[in-house]
């Protein structure tokens, strides 16, 4: 179905191949996984199936690309999209239309289907992707699982023969990714659709593939095989993917259901020693952030209702509920970006919403979910230096920091040129260069892959343990519990759970991680943990 | 005779907006004017959907005040004196020579405020038409609506639309993000600090959303230059001359070549244009809007009140321009008041508009047989 013959593809102004003499083959009907480290030419290999790579990107690719015995050399994108249906990772950057009925009928008028297939089709879309009672609904009032939906839809209505998604579940909580994996399961199952995915989260997709490429980077060749055999040595695996390495389980579980049935001796072995150690919370902190009966919205809907909470010093949080929990709301109101209607909030004593911002910035400092909004020089270091200057910090601070979270990185790039790992360390730096001691974290791990996320959470572990007390809304629930010594779950702007982390997401289905599902009742929550504890009983 | 309940076409809600509007124009008897904006407004009230746009006539009527308002104003300050009655004696500035002709301040009559508000009342009838067009067509309908040709025009004028909250948005976040770094957004330099990160964030977007619509199919088109640049030139050639045409057409006071045998042959030019660029494209299109009997006679009422003013107008039938030096009693006259009241049939000859897909919930719960019932 889909075949490269001997495919190298280099960028304009890039002296080094993103990918070099790949071959590989798809055949008709299988689910293919693609997974790799940030930047190591996933997405490159991706947009080369429907000739996004290079007709649109621009650079010289070599040898053959032929989907369906079509050579992307002589189709662009455009006379490929009714054999490939190309997905991306944002779907509100990609609508054209703006109600769900006419997003799924776009593709088709631009290939000039007739009408009366094209009304036959959209219904039939509609049901596919479950979305018939929303079909007049603007696509912005939709939920992110939704509009992914809706994405995916909208490709399909053309009956392509390939469909190719770049990270669809990335951005989306565990809830809404359910949604659209389910969908895609059911369109390879059900319908046989050729399926070229790429993902971070393999957590969420791994138990799906039939293989499973794993692009190294650096244009060293590619490893294609089974899910096993390939994550097996993989630099990237999923939590249940490393207990399995951990215990020495083969054939390697790929789900928690092939783990916890191989899991029995690993919890009679555990059963035996003692817990393990609660992270403790740091001794009589005192509060450093307050909130009383807080209530905030937007035009009169109001995002919390009345929401108590107290942050202590040295504490690290997790804060974890759906989109539009109003988790992103607290944050902004606890750094005076949003005025409370009602209720008091108070940082270190004061209301944060009456402080001129660089008072402000001394006492609490936010990395928004677009750590991006942050930066506006033109080059790393041009960055920096304006950072120190803002923050009144010595020259070299904010560059300091920036070396120890990401060592070696070019400071005469261009912000926008860095990974999404390196731009949110960047943004992190930045705040950090006026020592807030409280600082606040939105949805961090957005983007990042497992050795970026594992480097993110050993510097916010060393901030904290030079006394900065975090806070952070994820929907990462492997991040929490290697990191939160304490997890709040919101719902509607109300907070419904609070307490110790291990107590709070070993009991519920959404936000236990994968090891506590494998080895519950057992309260373990981390690879780590296991190790450690492995270790200590010898 | 109705049928079901649908959206009728925008593009005949226009034909008969423009009608009145061109009816409007051949009068400035206010009790015909007024009956203009009657008909208007209860076709308005009777036909219009639950979306925000088909509140549009109430903000139109109120910007007709304000114009009616500035006209007397004018009229007081600078008209040239009508001899009359003298309603307020405003202080006059006496100017040098060379502004001779000029008047500012000075007698007020009756007659001259009458004029104005003559006049302005004409002007606001004429601008409450296109409110009452905006009212009742769906603008996404109608962009959906233009021909093969203006295919590419009408994506970007919809992209953008969908694209400017996105701008506002970014904006608002790239400010709040300025605070969190210390900053205050005054000057040239928070604009600069805001304006970067914005454009970028919006260049990304728009190459994005090329790539993605350029992954769907969007300009497949059979490759022949030739056609192209005809339709091109033919296309412009023919909505300049609608454009001259429409001008002449309404004003009252220019050539007659210039209005109604202009427009036709712009718009022959137009529709010749658009027929040759149509057949390049090779998109096809989903639930277009009908053209159906209904079109046709919303259409025809509102060709009626155009054609019957601007007949009686060309006639020197009285009754339309109610003289107001001396002052007249204005009075219907019968043809034109049969004309105009020909604009209220769709009223009844249009469907009834579909009900919002936002109806309580409690609707949609009802049992089949329920829904069925109201349908039919």
């Amino acid at each position: 179905m889909i075949r490269f013959e001997q495919v190298s593809m280099r960028y304009p102004g890039s002296d080094r191949a993103v990918l070099s003499q790949v071959d590989l083959h798809v055949p008709e009907g299988e689910l293919c996984l693609v997974i790799g480290r940030t930047g190591s030419g996933k997405s490159t290999l991706l947009k080369a199936v429907n000739g996004l790579v290079p007709h649109f990107t621009g650079g010289v690719l070599s040898g053959r690309v032929l989907v369906a015995g079509r050579d992307t050399r002589d189709n662009p994108p455009r006379e490929l999209a009714d054999i490939v249906g190309y997905v991306g990772q944002d779907p509100l950057a990609t609508f054209v239309t703006d109600v769900v009925e006419e997003e799924l009928a776009y593709g088709m008028e631009s290939q000039g289907v007739a009408p009366d297939v094209m009304r036959r089709r959209v219904e039939e879309t509609l049901d596919l992707i479950g979305m018939a009672a929303v079909r007049d609904r603007p696509l912005v009032s939709l939920s992110a699982g939704q509009q992914q939906r809706v994405a995916i839809g909208s490709v399909l209505a053309a009956h392509p023969r390939v469909l190719v998604l770049d990270e669809p579940t990335s951005a989306l909580d565990p809830p809404a990714a359910e949604e659209v994996l389910s969908l895609l399961q059911r369109l390879v199952h059900d319908l046989g659709m050729t399926v070229l995915l790429a993902e971070h989260r393999l957590e969420r997709v791994v138990q799906y593939a039939d293989r499973v490429v794993l692009v190294p980077g650096h244009g060293r060749p590619l490893i294609v095989g089974e899910p096993g055999e390939v994550l097996a040595a993989a630099p990237v695996a999923p939590p249940v993917v490393e207990l399995g390495r951990l215990a020495g389980w083969s054939p390697l579980p790929l789900s928690v259901r092939d783990a916890r049935r191989q899991a029995g001796g690993l919890r009679d072995r555990l059963e035996i020693t003692r817990r393990p150690e609660v992270r403790p919370p740091p001794a009589d902190g005192k509060v450093i952030a307050l909130t009383r009966g807080l209530i905030a919205g937007y035009g009169g809907v109001p995002a919390l209702r009345g929401v108590d909470l107290e942050v202590r010093s040295g504490e690290i949080v997790a804060l974890m509920g759906r989109n539009g929990a109003g988790k992103s709301t607290l944050l902004r109101t606890l750094v005076g970006m949003h005025r409370p209607a009602r209720g008091s909030v108070t940082v270190d004593g004061l209301a944060p919403a009456e402080l001129r911002p660089r008072d402000i910035m001394q006492r609490v400092g936010l990395v928004p979910q677009e750590p991006g909004d942050l930066l506006y020089a033109e080059t790393v270091g041009a960055e920096c230096a304006q950072a120190d200057r803002d923050a009144g910090a010595a020259l070299g601070t904010a560059a300091g920091i920036f070396d120890r979270l990401v060592p070696g990185v070019d400071l005469d790039l261009h912000p926008r040129d860095l990974s999404e790992g390196q731009r949110l360390c960047l943004a992190l730096s930045v705040v950090l260069a006026a020592r807030p001691p409280l600082l606040l974290l939105d949805e961090p791990t957005r983007g990042l892959d497992y050795p970026g996320k594992a480097r993110l959470a050993a510097a916010l572990a060393a901030l904290s343990s030079n006394g900065h007390t975090i806070v952070l809304a994820t929907h990462d629930v492997e991040l929490a519990a290697a990191l939160a010594h304490r997890t709040i779950v919101m719902a509607e702007g109300e907070v419904v759970s609070d307490g110790p982390t291990r107590e709070v997401v070993v009991s519920s289905p959404a936000f236990a991680p994968q090891v506590a599902k494998v080895l519950a009742p057992a309260p373990w929550l981390t690879v780590a943990e296991v190790a450690a504890t492995l270790q200590d009983a010898g | 005779m109705n049928g079901l309940p649908r959206n009728l076409h925008p593009g005949a809600w226009w034909l008969w907006a423009v009608g009145l509007a061109t009816a409007a124009s051949r009068t400035t008897n206010p009790l015909l004017l007024v009956l203009v904006l009657t008909v208007a407004g209860y076709v308005v009230v009777s036909r219009r959907s639950q979306a925000p746009w088909a509140r549009a006539y109430g903000f139109y009527l109120k910007m007709g005040l304000v114009v009616i308002a500035i006209r007397i104003i004018f009229g007081a300050l600078f008209g040239a004196p009508l001899p009359g009655q003298v309603l307020v004696t405003l202080p006059s500035i006496d100017l040098p020579e060379w502004a001779a002709g000029v008047r500012l301040g000075g007698e007020v009559t009756i007659e001259a405020v009458l004029a104005a508000v003559y006049e302005g009342l004409q002007l606001a009838t004429i601008l409450a038409c296109v409110g009452a067009a905006n009212a009742l067509a769906n603008p996404k309908r109608l962009l959906k609506a233009v021909p093969g040709a203006l295919y590419e025009v009408g994506v970007a004028v919809v992209v953008a639309l969908s694209f400017s909250p996105h701008l506002v948005e970014s904006v608002s976040r790239v400010r709040a993000a300025r605070r969190l770094r210390g900053r205050h957004d005054r000057g040239l330099r928070g604009l600069r600090g805001v304006a970067m990160p914005v454009l970028e964030g919006a260049l990304e977007r728009s190459v994005e959303l090329a790539a993605a619509m350029d992954a769907r199919g969007f300009g497949r088109r059979i490759e022949r230059d030739g056609p192209r640049r005809t339709s091109g030139a033919l296309t412009l050639a023919g909505l300049l001359g609608t454009c001259v045409g429409s001008y002449g057409l309404l004003d009252a006071h220019s050539p007659p070549l210039l209005g109604l045998p202009l427009l036709l042959l712009g718009g022959a030019l137009a529709a010749g244009g658009l027929a040759v660029g149509g057949r390049i494209a090779v998109r096809s299109r989903y639930r277009p809007d009908p053209w159906t009997r209904a079109e046709w006679l919303v259409t025809a009422s509102g060709l009626v009140s155009a054609v019957t003013l601007v007949i009686v107008a060309a006639t020197g039938g009285g009754g339309l321009a109610p003289s107001t030096s001396p002052l007249e009693w204005p009075l219907f006259p019968v043809v034109p008041t049969l004309g105009v009241l020909a604009g209220i049939l769709p009223a009844w000859l249009a469907p009834e508009p579909p009900r919002s897909a936002a109806a309580p919930p409690s609707a949609a719960a009802t049992s089949p047989a329920r829904r069925l019932e109201e349908v039919g």
